[in-house]
């Protein structure tokens, strides 16, 4: 782990049309940490993780103020290509969204986008993005079956792949596992530990256990506004505000 | 980076290529209207819409053909609208899933790809010659009548379906029967989306010659219809009459035009009244 | 109680009379067929289904008479393929523009716009192809008429358009989002995402509509009646004026003596059309039920 902040959003506030849904947030993300957003529904987490790679930008009629920035420098400004700074940052959404495609197509996805075209350095790639995300003995001998054809939880980890293979530097997981049953949730949370060793890993969950047990800072945000940021383990055991303690003790949310 | 502007330029001339084909297909459109409209409304006078063809449907105007159109489209919607509407109601109110829906659906799919001139020779067989309606206005009707039931069974279903299930069962959980339910509650919530549906097939059948042809359409008849045995002329079999047949081709240019025109405002019309009504509705919506 | 026992019996019977309704369209189905065979069929009493069919030469009304449809079916393919060649890329790319690029306004004018293209009577497309276009292609290409295949295909593919694009544009929209954010979060451009992801997942539902739309071309009767010229000879290139069947049945049968074999061999001539369109209709049925699961994962 190092104490450098590989990504960062600086007084950072978001429009849908007039509701202000992202309340000027300045916030830190450092290298080789899982930061964990939690808050509830609503909250403006969600949003807050899509304005990180820009996915927010595919939505009219929003608009960001401030800052994001990615190794120092503004994601945000005119001269950024998003689809360069998509490819450095990462996303693992909700609901697992393999495409209609077979598992190593899927998985190739990206890496063809990149111009690779040379077979065997496809194949080692896919393989390498398959065993990362701890899903390639489940699937090594049905590489050419749909993705569809996998269970919801192999969905996820192959989407994990899928984000994998293109080498990001910051991986973002929107509720990874919310969709999962028990053990799936279980093997994504192993997989997140050991993804930390190489990437930033940035995580909402509305599952309060899943971040005490993945992550290392746990950041809470409430109605648009980050209420309180701290390593999880003072956060979970002596949050500062009031607000935290209520939402973490489950006296709303 | 020399790959990364490769992408881009790749997207550019894509999206280029795209935009193209959208341009050409509105160009195609208004230069077809533009030329209706630039060379028809000269010919539309008072005249021309109530007065009949003379001297050889070289002069004089379309009155006769107006009527008749009117007449052969009111008899397609008698005929088509209470077998659509029905039709309808069993698939979104009554079918399970299963063969028998899985048959009436490929039944009405196939209806509405069946050509419009093997209506026709449908018509001539069953209609004209079978029951013996002759060419005349029945026959037209019916004909018609069938050729727009798919469109009215269409649409009508899609408005049925639109009805919120909380509306049925609230009905149901009151002790009213299904049948009670889909006429106090379902049917009159459909009613608009119904009505659009009904009036864009009278669009249709306005707009149709293939099927009138040999079951209706008289060349020229100057005295309006008495009964529904009558032939009639009609707008669009008018408009090929004078555009290929005759000796007087070039000079009623104007004439052609203009029933082409009157065609396209009658057409363009109800279809727009039809598309005005579902924007009404959908905006209005709040379910 | 009666009241009660009233409705056990009443529901049942509006139920099975609203299925006899639902059933108007088979019949109405097999009353074509019916009536589409007992006036055609007496035709191969003169010729046999294999001349018919492959028969060079239509000439109805010569003594002795030849009943050779071949040309009018080689014409109907013609039109029918160029129309297609041209409509379904426009068709297909005028979806794709509406529903993946277009903003909300724009798509909220072009959708009427297609609308109303589908709904101007063929007759009038027709009209328009015959009075304005074949004078134009006749001074461009210099050729002896603009009433030809071109004519006829070029028209047909600007009402099969609309066919292709709405039914395009649905299947299209169809793509869940998440689909669209999968691929745009792994760093593909807008273009990149839409080849690669929209329209593979879609191309059961784009299929359909170009089957649909070419389903919808070969049928068309006014239009090739009134453009392609009407020479019932096999066409050799598209500038050759031919006769698609649709426009050997509208032209003839007001000619042919009734139940004169050129009367029954026009009806025949409706059979294979109806046979033809039937087969787009089935495939297309096909193509779009077999394929229909493209959605995202469910659990």
């Amino acid at each position: 782990m190092s104490n450098n902040i590989k990504m960062a959003t600086e007084n950072m506030s978001f429009y849908y049309g007039d509701f202000r849904a992202i309340d000027n947030i300045t916030l830190g993300f450092r290298e080789n940490y899982v930061t964990a957003l939690i808050g509830p529904s609503g909250c403006g987490k969600s949003t807050y993780i899509r304005t990180l790679n820009r996915m927010n930008d595919i939505i009219p009629g929003t608009r960001v103020e401030g800052k994001v920035l990615l190794d120092g420098e503004n994601i945000y400004a005119s001269s950024v290509d998003v689809v360069e700074i998509r490819k450095r940052v990462g996303m693992v959404f909700q609901k697992p969204n393999p495409f209609p495609k077979t598992i190593f197509n899927d998985v190739a996805y990206g890496l063809r986008l990149k111009g690779i075209k040379n077979r065997s350095e496809l194949q080692d790639r896919v393989e390498a993005s398959l065993k990362a995300a701890a899903i390639w003995d489940e699937v090594k001998d049905r590489l050419n079956k749909s993705a569809l054809s996998l269970s919801g939880g192999q969905q996820q980890r192959l989407c994990i792949a899928r984000a994998l293979a293109i080498e990001p530097e910051v991986l973002l997981m929107d509720e990874p596992a919310s969709a999962l049953d028990p053990i799936a949730t279980q093997k994504i949370e192993e997989l997140i530990t050991e993804l930390k060793k190489n990437y930033t890993i940035i995580i909402v969950t509305h599952n309060m256990q899943q971040a005490a047990r993945v992550s290392d800072i746990t950041a809470f945000f409430y109605m648009g506004k980050l209420i309180e940021v701290n390593t999880t383990e003072k956060m979970f055991t002596r949050p500062s505000k009031k607000q935290t303690e209520d939402y973490i003790t489950g006296r709303f949310g | 980076m020399e790959f990364r502007k490769k992408r881009k330029l790749i997207e550019g001339l894509a999206f280029g290529v795209i935009r193209l084909s959208t341009v050409i297909i509105c160009l195609a459109l208004a230069i077809m209207l533009g030329f209706i409209l630039l060379y028809g409304y000269k010919a539309i006078t008072w005249t021309f819409l109530t007065q009949p063809p003379t001297e050889a449907m070289t002069k004089g105007g379309i009155f006769p053909a107006i009527v008749g159109t009117f007449y052969l489209t009111l008899g397609a919607i008698v005929v088509a609208f209470p077998l659509g509407v029905a039709s309808a109601i069993y698939l979104s109110e009554y079918a399970r899933q299963g063969r028998l829906v899985r048959f009436i659906r490929l039944g009405i799919n196939n209806l509405a790809g069946v050509p419009s001139v093997v209506f026709g020779l449908f018509g001539l067989g069953l209609f004209v010659v079978f029951l013996g309606f002759g060419s005349s206005i029945l026959s037209g009707s019916l004909t018609l009548g069938f050729l727009i039931l798919p469109v009215i069974i269409g649409t009508s279903e899609e408005a049925l379906k639109a009805v919120p299930q909380t509306y049925r069962e609230a009905s149901l959980a009151l002790g009213g029967t299904k049948w009670q339910t889909i006429y106090k509650v379902v049917l009159p919530a459909a009613l608009p989306g119904i009505l659009t549906g009904s009036i864009l097939g009278i669009g249709r059948a306005a707009g149709e010659t293939a099927p009138i042809m040999f079951t209706a359409a008289a060349f020229y008849t100057p005295k309006l219809p008495s009964s529904v045995f009558d032939e009639v002329m009609a707008l669009p079999y008018h408009i090929y009459v004078l555009a290929t047949a005759g000796t007087h081709i070039e000079e009623t240019r104007h004439l052609q035009y203009g029933t082409a025109l009157v065609l396209i405002a009658l057409v363009l019309g109800i279809n727009l009244v039809a598309i005005i009504i579902r924007t009404k509705i959908r905006r209005k919506q709040t379910y | 109680m009666k009241r009660a026992r009233l409705s056990k019996i009443k529901e049942p019977v509006i139920e099975n009379l609203f299925l006899l309704f639902a059933l108007t369209s088979i019949i109405i189905l097999a009353l074509i067929v019916v009536f589409l065979f007992k006036e055609g069929l007496p035709i191969f009493g003169k010729v046999s289904i294999k001349d018919f069919l492959f028969g060079k030469y239509w000439y109805p009304t010569y003594d002795p008479p030849e009943f050779g449809i071949l040309p009018l079916i080689a014409a109907s393919i013609l039109v029918t393929l160029l129309a297609s060649v041209i409509a379904v890329p426009l068709g297909v790319l005028s979806a794709v523009y509406i529903s993946e690029i277009a903003g909300r306004r724009i798509q909220e004018i072009l959708k009427p716009i297609i609308e109303l293209l589908a709904s101007l009577p063929s007759v009038v497309i027709g009209f328009f192809g015959m009075v304005v276009l074949a004078p134009f292609l006749q001074d461009v290409f210099d050729i002896a008429t603009g009433l030809n295949g071109l004519n006829a295909s070029l028209m047909l593919a600007l009402m099969s358009v609309p066919t292709i694009s709405s039914i395009s544009e649905d299947a299209i929209h169809s793509v869940p989002r998440e689909l669209r954010e999968a691929s745009l979060a792994l760093g593909a451009t807008k273009w990149e995402t839409i080849s690669r992801v929209v329209i593979p997942a879609s191309l059961s539902g784009i299929c359909t509509a170009a089957i649909l739309g070419m389903s919808r071309a070969i049928g068309e009767t006014m239009v090739v009646l009134m453009v392609a010229g009407g020479a019932a000879a096999i066409p050799e290139s598209i500038f050759d004026p031919c006769r698609p069947m649709p426009a050997s049945i509208a032209a003839e049968m007001a000619e042919a003596p009734f139940r004169s074999y050129h009367y029954h061999a026009l009806f025949a001539t409706g059979v294979v059309l109806f046979v033809m369109t039937l087969l787009f209709n089935v495939i297309a049925d096909c193509v779009s039920h077999k394929y229909k699961q493209v959605g995202t994962a469910t659990l």
